[in-house]
């Protein structure tokens, strides 16, 4: 994605947005609500047009005849209410070219996968909320796309639900194809994504590896937790303390390599339980940029 | 895996609107009374028409009753055949006429209005020479008429059907995954190629049992007649609905939810319902059916109905199908450009206006 904008009118929706999907890796999409996430997402697939910037895949603008390439799930789900499920996921496959035996077969095997084989030829309508978002999964994964495009895939899935989709997505994403998800649920981002990007008014505020985040914006800060009280802790030059809790302590270091001094200092006076850095974990991140 | 074409995009959405459709109970339902009402429309006449009426008669009107095409029932006095008359059982009562104003020497007594048909079987008609005798006689022509546009305006509120399958798609916005993998030209091509062919076989089947119901109804030397009008009627009527067809798909993208649709129906609604109007009201006005006959909408009811009549010639009928050709295209490239541009706008109703400027 290179330099993409958008605007509605005369607000603008998207501002010059970059990033990357690499492929056989799971991108987490995150931005509040408003922040262009689904937008972004349509132009990725060609729903809506950029009004500026291009969106490249394998280093070459994406061409119509590339799109039916791609898995899209879109955030308003829908398929056809009225037909049969089976059906359905075989007629979409079809749609994007695949022959009927071939979409009849991936149709079967995903359903499978999806634990839904039994539902195979009930009405969409007659499902429950979260099959039907299981088979909005089907539906993106049957003509076994090259690319993978997912707005909130796990919002409305209960946790059971959830595994059973991220198996589904993770053999993907290992099977070389670049995944990319919007979600909310920071927590399953941050259990699944290896990579992240965080789009906020429109504009990308961080964007990387989910270690590289991590690291970038993971303050000088850890945790000492030893065997006697750790008031001592306060005392040391270039260390300022965070929270103090009998023989546990978290600080924050000035200098580079500052709390290797206080790790000494520890084993001196007796034996340390633990230390560690503090990781920041992805809702912080989050919070911290947007 | 490679795209598929168009026109393989546009078979896929044809055959999945078939496929909904004939699953649907709707549609044999009305496609059955369709048929039942053609059958109906011809045979029943025959039922019922043969009957002679019945009438009463008094004295010596019995002498002028006698002979004539009626049924005759003779009671004692005239209070006896007001009482029929009154009850119903008669048509009407032929007593003797005492005024002298008669020419036949009876009155006829009847309820609310004048029984034609006892007056016309009492009276001998003159005889009758005709100039330029026309080829059907009126009662014909009315019941094909009433038949042609019939069928045209079950046709034209079948293609709701389009206009019904557009909001679904934009309300469970599956339109998202449609757009984003198949060209929305083939989209549209798809639903209105899918309904034409359903309702191109309705039309076959119709076309078919027609003969046998003209049959039926003992009506073989209205066949010979028929037959050609026919002919010209299938494939005015395809080219009609692919109009309308477009008209109601349109209909359907302005509008995000089911409930929203009589919003935008109206105008498709009035170009189904104008022509069979029109044609029902000026069947006997020849400027306008001519004018009927060439204007595209209503084209596809008025041409095969005078060619029916005999009052058009074939190369009237040729030029009108290519103006109504010419349409279609005009209209369904202009329905497609709408159509792409307010697919995506799935809050409210979109304007026409805005529909046409927002495709890109």
């Amino acid at each position: 994605m290179t330099s993409i904008s958008r605007s509605f009118g005369d607000n603008r929706v998207l501002d010059e947005v970059s990033f990357d999907v690499r492929p056989g890796r799971m991108t987490g999409f995150l931005g509040a609500n408003g922040s262009g996430k689904t937008t972004m997402m349509r132009i990725i697939l060609g729903v809506l047009a950029p009004h500026g910037g291009t969106v490249s895949w394998n280093g070459s603008p994406v061409s119509a005849e590339q799109r039916p390439m791609f898995g899209y799930m879109p955030e308003e789900r829908g398929l056809y209410p009225k037909m049969k499920v089976a059906e359905q996921i075989t007629w979409l496959g079809r749609l994007h070219g695949l022959d009927r035996v071939t979409a009849k077969g991936n149709t079967d095997r995903l359903l499978a996968e999806l634990e839904l084989t039994e539902r195979a030829g009930a009405k969409l309508e007659s499902l429950s909320l979260g099959n039907q978002q299981r088979v909005q999964i089907a539906a993106a994964l049957v003509h076994d796309p090259a690319v993978l495009i997912l707005d909130e895939p796990f919002s409305g899935l209960d946790p059971i639900a959830v595994e059973i989709v991220l198996d589904v997505l993770r053999k993907r994403a290992s099977g070389g194809v670049p995944v990319l998800f919007s979600s909310h649920q920071l927590a399953v981002v941050e259990q699944l994504c290896d990579d992240v990007v965080i789009i906020s008014k429109g504009v990308i505020a961080a964007s990387g590896s989910r270690e590289e985040l991590r690291a970038e914006h993971g303050t000088s800060r850890f945790e000492l937790v030893v065997s006697a009280d750790a008031g001592w802790v306060r005392d040391l030059p270039g260390v300022r303390i965070v929270e103090l809790d009998g023989p546990r302590a978290v600080f924050e270091v000035s200098s580079p390599d500052g709390e290797q001094a206080v790790l000494a200092d520890a084993l001196g006076r007796g034996a340390v339980r633990a230390f560690s850095p503090v990781v920041p974990t992805l809702d912080e991140i989050f919070k911290e940029v947007i | 895996m490679s795209r598929a074409s168009f026109a393989s995009a546009t078979w896929l959405v044809a055959e999945r609107e078939m496929n909904v459709l004939v699953r649907t109970k709707g549609f044999w339902i009305s496609f059955l009374v369709t048929i039942v009402g053609l059958f109906a429309l011809v045979v029943l006449p025959t039922v019922f028409g043969g009957d002679k009426p019945v009438v009463a008669a008094v004295g010596s009107a019995a002498s002028a009753v006698e002979g004539k095409d009626l049924e005759v029932r003779t009671v004692p006095d005239l209070a006896a055949a007001e009482a029929l008359v009154r009850s119903d059982e008669v048509e009407a009562a032929v007593v003797p006429d005492t005024t002298g104003e008669s020419d036949i020497g009876v009155r006829v007594v009847a309820l609310n209005d004048p029984p034609d048909d006892v007056i016309s079987a009492l009276v001998a008609a003159p005889p009758v020479d005709l100039l330029d005798p026309s080829a059907v006689n009126s009662g014909v022509r009315q019941v094909v008429i009433l038949v042609f546009a019939l069928f045209f305006l079950l046709f034209g509120m079948g293609g709701a059907a389009i206009a019904q399958s557009t909001v679904t798609e934009k309300q469970t916005r599956i339109v998202e995954i449609l757009v984003s993998t198949v060209p929305i030209r083939a989209l549209l091509a798809g639903k209105i190629l899918g309904h034409v062919l359903l309702t191109m076989g309705q039309v076959v089947v119709l076309a078919l049992a027609a003969p046998i119901a003209l049959r039926l109804g003992d009506q073989g030397e209205l066949l010979a007649v028929v037959a050609p009008a026919l002919g010209w009627f299938v494939p005015f009527l395809c080219l009609g609905f692919v109009l309308l067809a477009a008209m109601w798909a349109v209909a359907g993208a302005l509008v995000s939810r089911q409930e929203d649709l009589g919003s935008t129906m109206g105008l498709a609604m009035l170009l189904v319902m104008g022509p069979y109007f029109g044609v029902q009201f000026f069947s006997d006005n020849a400027v306008v059916m001519t004018v009927l006959s060439y204007v595209p909408f209503s084209a596809a009811v008025a041409m095969p109905v005078r060619m029916f009549t005999g009052d058009a010639a074939v190369w009237e009928a040729l030029l009108s199908m290519g103006l109504l050709a010419v349409t279609v295209v005009a209209i369904v490239l202009g329905a497609s450009r709408v159509y792409s541009g307010s697919l995506l706008q799935t809050s409210g109703k979109v304007g026409l206006a805005k529909a046409w400027r927002h495709a890109d």
